[in-house]
């Protein structure tokens, strides 16, 4: 994928649809489960992952000139982690609550495939713009999922969105235990494959008949 | 020397908060190489090696060098440094010592710098403030309970491939199900042991 001809638009709705991190390439799935248990968590995994991944690009394309590719992997590693510290010191100033439940979460951010994967097949063979529009679009990929699968979860599992009760009754409990986010994703997966193959399939049709 | 504690911490750390089931990391690499047996027991070995060995490093450079400079926030930075210098520093040694078990676990090596697991266990540890022993036996531990769940993850998938699955979830959807089924299975170890 050296110096990609695709506008910017392009290159954001490739990483938020075609290339989406969790349920189209399936990388980076920890985090899917571990803080979807509520819409606030997912919010903010997903609000930092964007933050982390459009700034990894921005700096690895900054300075690709200089990076001799024997090392190119130690680099990457201390830039995201930099950019990861940076985020978790914010995280434990100015949301204590909200930290102390995903807080080891954040800091595993470091170990994202996904982010490592941008820099090492784009950002370091693409010019600045690309490349944060490239780290723009997998960012709000990744944090589109966090939101659909805590969306469901939270709602299914405590019949409340963003901590405000909405259903009256029993709530399904399993959603929010840990089983539960595995049965979310798999489901969740499962279905944009559905939806996939019927939307091939109609595309096909359309091509035969038209 | 208090061996209850470091033997609870073991058991606590592979069946009660085994890492893949209730604390959801290393996720990549467990739905990767637990197609078949033979990688998922190949991985299991190099992993709990590799864990073991870094948090014993981990806990020496935080205690010794990070404690006494005042640099504890420089955690995340330190930690993964220390993992990927070893793994690499492993990668080549094991290559010119042992060409044939280079051949045979190297390939899981390489992947594991990427698994959040092998960096969780020395941030809780620091976190924590588990002595030596306690990280060493936290780091078997969770080696162990990773080797467990690659275990049974890897014989239930190779009994898969014969079923008769719904198209849209064949490969990943459906081990995801299945891996939530032996999650509220391991749900009925908590309370096992209290620390």
């Amino acid at each position: 994928m050296a110096h990609t001809h695709k506008s910017n638009w392009e290159l954001i709705k490739n990483g938020m649809f075609s290339e989406n991190t969790i349920f189209r390439m399936a990388i980076s799935l920890c985090p899917s489960i571990a803080v979807t248990n509520s819409l606030k968590n997912g919010f903010f995994m997903g609000v930092s992952v964007i933050f982390v991944q459009t700034m990894v690009n921005l700096t690895v394309s900054l300075i690709r000139n200089f990076i001799n590719p024997k090392i190119r992997i130690p680099i990457f590693m201390m830039v995201i982690a930099g950019y990861v510290s940076l985020i978790d010191m914010s995280m434990a100033a100015f949301a204590r609550p909200v930290y102390k439940q995903i807080g080891l979460y954040i800091q595993l951010i470091v170990a994202f495939a996904s982010i490592f994967a941008r820099a090492e097949v784009f950002a370091v063979k693409n010019k600045i713009i690309p490349s944060v529009a490239d780290g723009l679009g997998m960012g709000i990929g990744f944090f589109l999922a966090m939101i659909i699968i805590s969306f469901f979860r939270e709602l299914l599992g405590k019949g409340a969105l963003w901590g405000f009760p909405i259903v009256s009754g029993n709530p399904l409990l399993i959603m929010i235990l840990p089983a539960g986010g595995f049965f979310a994703v798999g489901l969740l997966m499962g279905f944009f494959n559905w939806l996939d193959a019927k939307l091939a399939e109609r595309k096909a049709a359309q091509e035969t008949t038209g | 020397m208090d061996f209850n504690k470091l033997f609870q911490l073991i058991v606590a750390a592979s069946l009660i908060n085994n890492f893949v089931f209730t604390r959801f990391l290393g996720l990549c690499i467990f739905f990767g190489v637990s197609k078949k047996m033979e990688t998922a027991v190949g991985m299991s070995i190099t992993f709990t090696a590799v864990m073991v060995i870094s948090s014993a490093l981990s806990w020496v450079v935080f205690k010794y060098i990070m404690v006494p400079l005042d640099i504890t926030f420089l955690k995340i930075i330190v930690f993964i440094g220390i993992i990927a210098a070893f793994v690499q520093s492993a990668d080549t040694i094991m290559k010119k010592m042992s060409p044939s078990l280079y051949y045979k676990l190297g390939i899981y090596l390489a992947l594991i710098t990427t698994n959040c697991i092998i960096l969780a266990v020395p941030l809780i540890n620091s976190g924590e403030g588990y002595s030596f022993l306690e990280s060493m036996a936290f780091g078997v531990g969770s080696g162990l309970g990773f080797a467990l769940a690659l275990v049974i993850m890897a014989s239930i998938r190779e009994k898969l491939e014969l079923a008769d699955i719904p198209a849209p979830f064949r490969g990943l959807p459906i081990s995801f199900i299945i891996a939530g089924l032996i999650a509220l299975a391991f749900t009925g170890f908590s309370g096992l042991i209290t620390l």
